[in-house]
């Protein structure tokens, strides 16, 4: 849900903001809103962002970075850019995929495929993890054959190869794809709905192929959204803590992404080193703001001129 | 043949992009969510009762319901001054603020648990002052007003306990009713606001019987949309709940415990409860959405 209030289209309406008005309220009103607001603000989300980098530097530089000596503080950094290598680009082609066949054609059934689309944002994180476990778990659908090993040539198959999908990576990749699942897809649909198709119909009528249209005149005007939706992608894939926390297993070093490495060490009471690793998510996260802002002032002064 | 659905369009691609859009959306999405109504429609009626319905499970859905509701009341009330202030007022640091408001949606849920606790705790940096005089205001609360029952906040601390709950649920909501606020209100035509001078009203007139009225339908939308995020919340939660079953342990966190406890049938049961509650809320905030776009267009 986190698309609908953020896409670009309606960003562009912001603009213009603060611009002075004729009517205004009287002075102690302004003054009295901007205090609350700016209080809240301050309370609920400087203070939390605070209190990250303080936890984690209460003993000083020195225990802090200390804290990432660790092996499995390592194979946790390491697990977490796997997932997002694979979870965002999986679903950045899916993205283009369903803006392709929903903004450029006529079809039925449109606007049931787009809420079926935004559904992963609907369910909660722990059921999205529950969901695989009644699939791949050993109570589940395909668990009998995944490591049982009883059904005569799939199950053997799957034992040689020694794959196992809960309580391991692919689990985590699966639960993290299903998580993060519309955010391009919901960045891309309005933009290319409301770009139109005259673009790529000029590029067929002087002799592209469709690959080349896409290529050459689609991508590049989608091409801001496009970031827009991958960052956010990429921020929740390595942030997520519910669905993977059902289908990790929690092995130390081995299915730990950093979000379950920090509840770890913080049920340790090991509060630097848990803090110490929440610190690189919180810096992700001011990342993402950071890109996220630049990318909205670029569409915006992109649509000015 | 999907194919047979389109309006000839001479851009190719269509049964490509559609046909990977539908397989991908049914393998990642579909196939597993019918797999846990399909789970439960393997229960029995009474199995199933038993399990959605049982005292501890009833707590849990009181907890989560009621103080998801609370959090998102709150949110529309500090959201709405918020967005106000973002889009009526310029104050050096606005766009500071503005891009500080997505934080919640950033920052995983996990540091923000953690982070709260931090700072709720008896020991922590507003703990420390605010769990005395939460302690002490409550009490007063509880006299002053006798005609609500206060019996599960009476004795509460701040952090591992409803309170933490309820911080929680505010942190990750806030964004939802700004957010959709915001473009409204900065659609809003100044001149409404002269008429309603030029015929007379007073700013507070103006305020509650011309912009509120406006803002309303965006404000119910984000208030859903905060609720509709709350209930299902699990990683901020559940480090600053203190998770005492029937008192403060939210649902998400008793599926995960019949989860540990191999119980898989009876975490299908409230999950499938959670998955109706969530896609009836979906469905509401797409009618509300439908209802706040012809109200605009007016």
């Amino acid at each position: 849900m986190a698309g609908v209030a953020t896409s670009l289209a309606k960003q562009a309406g912001r603009e213009g903001a603060g611009t002075p008005r004729v009517i205004r309220n009287p002075l102690w009103v302004r003054i009295t809103f901007l205090t609350v607001a700016l209080l809240f603000v301050a309370g609920f989300l400087v203070l939390p962002l605070a209190a990250v980098f303080a936890e984690a530097l209460r003993k000083g530089a020195g225990a802090y970075f200390h804290s990432f000596a660790d092996p499995d503080v390592h194979s946790a950094i390491r697990l977490t850019l796997l997932t997002a290598a694979i979870a965002v680009p999986a679903n950045l082609v899916f993205g283009v995929a369903a803006a392709w066949c929903i903004a450029k054609f006529d079809f039925g059934g449109k606007s049931l495929l787009i809420t079926l689309i935004d559904l992963p944002f609907a369910v909660s994180p722990v059921i999205s993890g529950l969901i695989y476990m009644l699939i791949f778990g050993l109570q589940g659908w395909l668990g009998p054959y995944l490591g049982a090993g009883d059904h005569p040539w799939l199950g053997s198959w799957i034992n040689a190869h020694d794959i196992k999908v809960m309580f391991a990576v692919p689990g985590i990749v699966l639960a993290t794809i299903f998580v993060t699942f519309p955010f391009v897809a919901r960045e891309l649909i309005p933009l290319m709905q409301s770009q139109g198709n005259d673009e790529e119909y000029a590029a067929l009528t002087l002799g592209a192929s469709g690959w080349q249209t896409f290529w050459r005149v689609t991508l590049p005007n989608i091409k801001w959204g496009l970031f827009y939706g991958v960052i956010l992608c990429n921020a929740r894939a390595m942030g997520e803590f519910g669905a993977v926390s059902v289908v990790s297993g929690k092995i130390r070093g081995e299915t730990t992404t950093m979000p379950l490495h920090v509840e770890i060490l913080y049920n340790e009471n090991n509060s630097v080193a848990a803090f110490a690793v929440a610190s690189l998510l919180a810096l992700l996260a001011l990342l993402t703001l950071a890109l996220k802002t630049f990318i909205e002032w670029r569409h915006a002064e992109s649509r000015a001129g | 043949m999907p194919l047979a659905l389109s309006k000839r369009s001479v851009l190719p691609g269509f049964g490509l992009s559609l046909g990977f859009t539908l397989a991908y959306l049914g393998l990642i999405v579909l196939i597993p969510l019918s797999a846990a109504f399909l789970k439960a429609a393997g229960m029995s009626w009474s199995d199933f009762v038993a399990a959605v319905a049982s005292p501890r499970v009833l707590a849990a859905y009181r907890v989560t319901f009621g103080i998801s509701l609370l959090a998102a009341l709150v949110n529309a009330f500090f959201g709405g001054i918020v967005a106000w202030v973002l889009v009526r007022y310029s104050f050096p640091g606005r766009r500071l603020v503005d891009a500080l408001v997505d934080l919640p949606f950033a920052l995983p849920t996990a540091v923000a648990g953690i982070a709260l606790c931090a700072l709720y705790a008896r020991n922590g940096w507003v703990g420390h002052w605010l769990d005395p005089l939460w302690a002490g205001g409550i009490h007063r609360l509880s006299v002053w007003v006798p005609w609500i029952d206060w019996s599960g906040w009476l004795g509460t601390k701040i952090a591992y306990d409803r309170p933490g709950i309820f911080l929680a649920l505010t942190f990750i909501g806030l964004p939802f009713v700004v957010r959709t606020l915001q473009p409204v209100l900065a659609e809003l035509e100044p001149e409404l606001e002269e008429a309603a001078a030029t015929l007379g009203a007073n700013r507070w007139q103006t305020m509650t019987r011309v912009i509120f009225p406006e803002l309303l339908p965006a404000l119910i939308t984000g208030f859903a949309l905060a609720f509709a995020r709350a209930i299902g919340e699990y990683g901020s939660v559940v480090f600053i709940a203190g998770n005492q079953p029937r008192h403060s342990e939210i649902t998400p966190l008793l599926i995960i415990t019949k989860l540990e406890q191999y119980d898989y049938r009876g975490a299908t049961a409230i999950a499938v409860v959670m998955l109706v509650a969530s896609f009836l809320l979906l469905l509401l905030i797409n009618l509300l959405q439908k209802w706040s776009r012809r109200y605009y267009r007016l």
